[in-house]
């Protein structure tokens, strides 16, 4: 008698269908915890204004080709203040060398972000982050933050907190372009 | 034919563990330790002696998976642990409800010690996203599922097979019983007529007499099961943001925000914020009341809000395009709806920040030179006065601290606004210095000719919306619709049978009800009444 053959495929199914969906479950609580940005990720295009070049715009897809370190900051960041000089120096070093840096400001007025960016003679592109929207698609918890972009637009490092000269140093040559 | 089969002497053929024949209800030998039966006490109806397969084969490991979950010793305690562990999520707040800078891995042991360390270390802190959580609540559904086909099939089963003809055994060891050496038809037409006035139905076979009523109570449990798994589904489907959305925003007056949890698709606009106080003037039975506390009571809180749509596709940071939908007032218990969202007014910070700050300024004799205003959104670089001089702003601090670096910001938000200006005469680079700080001015030179004073200040208010979506609920309305159907069908009604056997020694009456002894004793006494049928004795109260 095949009864308990056909018992058994019930069984089966009915224990595979509950299994199945609590697996799905798990799967959809997971990836909604945060669809976390790590290295390997594509990195999320954004257009913003820039403030140190009147009238023109930044995206980040026109930088595909040269590694990009995206840092964001604002003036009511003293760490993130601390760190500028060094992403400077580094820059007049490296840009010839297919090095971009974008600094994302994340304060409300322009004001004081250009106050701050012209007293230091600061020289990467500069924008403003006035919603936030950009802060948000990269999930920016602590200030500063930055991202190193490879020159194919991956993320090749995040680094949350403030960087020493040496560090950003060695992360810049990690993302140059045939290096 | 199976050899795992037991056939009875009526000539049914019962699955294998089954306890009380389906047909005729005699006990099988060899299967009364299941329930836990013997020869003198009254019989084990549960599940009508049926068998519960779970009970029985345990080969396969789909087959011993099937009979832990089947095991209703294991459904409660997997209740009792999701329960215990529940209630101790609530000791201290959830991670998203901490309120607090530190990370979670710090700041419970700093604010609670060493109870709150082991809380955030055995996971506690995000308890019911976990996936041990989830698990829990899924093995409960799991073993809800099990149980109720293990036993529904088998007791329905039993309950069509039953025969109008019992083994005399099985009248006999039921729990209320009688007996009569003869019935006269008489009698029989009383007791029938009487059974019918009470909704039993009868079948006859043979002389034998079986009344039954309400056999639909003994589902309630099983459709209460159905109601608390589509609760179960309701609650997988909340984590869907297609389903659920459930956010939080703050608006400044005049300020336009994306709202969390649309997909940057809508915006919302706080053209006003506007509150209002109960007055003591108002109603003389409050006055009191209101006057004893040093808190003004809030009676309303009030945004008008403007909801937009995005228009087009639009790269990240780009302002948008937007698409006025709706536009009016959120009050509290009033939210403003839209293409399924809600907005309800949900928190405020009253004339938390500092939205504009008007100065006047005096000439050395005290005659006015002139007037002018900054806007803290706007943070000009110069004001240009109607005399044609100029306020240069050299520096501006929106929450103004001092450090040991000097004064610096420490938030983007204008709370306590700090603002450096030098007074300037046309195309000079150098002028007179002032800071404004605390809504007040001072000059930064003894040599300063002119004087600065803030002649007006305007605040404005923050309001926090919530963000809702729930095309859920339904599912759990239905979910505990069904659930109370399923209750008070199981509570309410009550499933009796009534069984009268002839025999050699004259007639055995056995009567069987799954709940409420009581009331099925008064209705045996009010159906039997007058007859030669015998007290009804209780053979669980004589032991």
């Amino acid at each position: 008698m095949h009864k308990k053959k056909k018992r058994l495929i019930i069984r089966t199914i009915i224990l595979s269908v509950m299994i199945v969906a609590l697996i799905g479950v798990l799967y959809v609580n997971f990836s909604k915890e945060r669809p976390n940005l790590a290295a390997g990720d594509q990195a999320p295009n954004f257009k913003l204004e820039r403030l140190d070049a009147e009238g023109e715009t930044l995206e980040l897809n026109e930088l595909q080709g040269k590694g990009v370190m995206i840092n964001f900051w604002a003036t009511y960041c003293e760490p993130c203040k601390e760190e500028m000089p060094f992403m400077d120096q580094l820059y007049q070093e490296y840009k010839d060398q297919g090095i971009e840096i974008v600094a994302v400001s994340v304060d409300s007025n322009e004001f004081v972000i250009n106050n701050f960016y012209n007293r230091l003679g600061l020289t990467f592109p500069s924008v403003h982050d006035k919603n936030s929207t950009v802060m948000d698609a990269y999930q920016i918890v602590p200030l500063p933050t930055s991202y190193f972009l490879n020159p194919d637009g991956t993320i090749n490092r995040v680094v949350k907190g403030p960087l020493t000269l040496e560090r950003l140093e060695g992360y810049l040559q990690e993302i140059m372009p045939n290096s | 034919m199976s050899v795992n089969t037991v056939k009875c002497e009526c000539g049914h053929i019962n699955h294998e563990g089954t306890v009380l024949c389906e047909a005729c209800g005699k006990p099988i030998k060899g299967n009364q330790h299941i329930d836990g039966n013997d020869d003198k006490r009254v019989l084990e109806m549960r599940y009508e002696g049926s068998a519960r397969r779970s009970k029985t084969y345990k080969r396969t490991i789909v087959d011993k998976i099937w009979a832990f979950f089947s095991s209703v010793k294991v459904g409660v305690w997997l209740i009792i642990i999701t329960l215990i562990l529940s209630a101790l999520g609530t000791i201290y707040p959830q991670e998203p409800f901490k309120n607090s800078p530190l990370p979670a891995s710090q700041f419970y042991e700093v604010e609670y010690g060493l109870t709150g360390k082991i809380f955030y270390q055995l996971g506690f802190h995000n308890m019911y996203d976990s996936w041990w959580y989830i698990t829990l609540v899924a093995m409960i559904g799991i073993s809800l599922v099990i149980c109720s086909l293990d036993r529904y099939i088998p007791l329905r089963r039993a309950l069509k097979n039953q025969k109008i003809k019992r083994h005399p055994t099985f009248v006999k060891r039921q729990r209320v019983v009688s007996s009569a050496d003869s019935i006269s038809d008489e009698s029989f037409q009383k007791i029938k007529s009487e059974m019918k006035k009470k909704r039993y139905k009868i079948k006859e076979e043979d002389g034998h007499i079986f009344a039954e009523k309400n056999r639909f109570s003994r589902w309630g449990p099983y459709v209460n099961h159905i109601g608390l798994i589509i609760i179960l589904v309701a609650a997988i489907l909340r984590m869907f943001d297609v389903m659920h959305v459930d956010d939080y925003v703050w608006v400044r007056e005049g300020e336009t925000r994306v709202i969390p949890g649309t997909n940057q698709e809508y915006y919302v606009k706080n053209e006003n914020f506007s509150y209002d106080f109960y007055d003591a003037e108002e109603d003389e039975r409050f006055r009191e009341a209101i006057e004893n506390t040093s808190e003004p009571i809030p009676k309303d809180f009030q945004t008008d809000a403007v909801i937009y749509k995005v228009k087009g596709e639009t790269v990240i940071g780009e302002e948008p395009e937007l698409e006025e939908i709706k536009r009016g007032e959120i009050r509290v218990n009033h939210p403003i709806q839209f293409d399924g969202f809600s907005l309800y007014q949900a928190g405020n910070q009253m004339e938390s920040e500092y939205d504009s700050i008007s100065f006047s300024i005096t000439g050395e004799d005290g005659e006015p030179v002139a007037d002018f205003t900054f806007d803290t959104d706007e943070a000009p670089y110069q004001i240009e006065l109607d005399n044609g001089m100029v306020v240069r702003i050299d520096d501006y601090y929106p929450q103004l601290e001092f450090t040991d670096k000097g004064p610096s910001s420490s938030s983007k938000f204008p709370r306590n606004p700090g603002i450096i200006f030098s007074v300037l005469e046309n195309g000079q680079e150098e002028g007179e210095r002032f800071f404004y700080l605390q809504e007040d001015v001072i000059g930064l030179s003894d040599e300063n000719t002119m004087t600065m004073a803030v002649s007006d200040i305007e605040t404005r208010s923050a309001s926090g919306l919530t963000v809702k979506k729930d095309y859920t609920l339904p599912f759990f309305l239905i979910g505990a619709i069904i659930f109370m159907i399923g209750v008070s069908q199981g509570l309410y009604w009550y499933h009796r049978r009534i069984w009268i056997h002839p025999s050699d020694e004259g007639y055995l009456v056995g009567s069987h009800t799954n709940k409420n002894w009581f009331g099925m004793k008064k209705e045996l006494s009010e159906i039997f009444e007058g007859t030669e049928v015998k007290e009804f004795k209780d053979q669980n109260e004589l032991k």
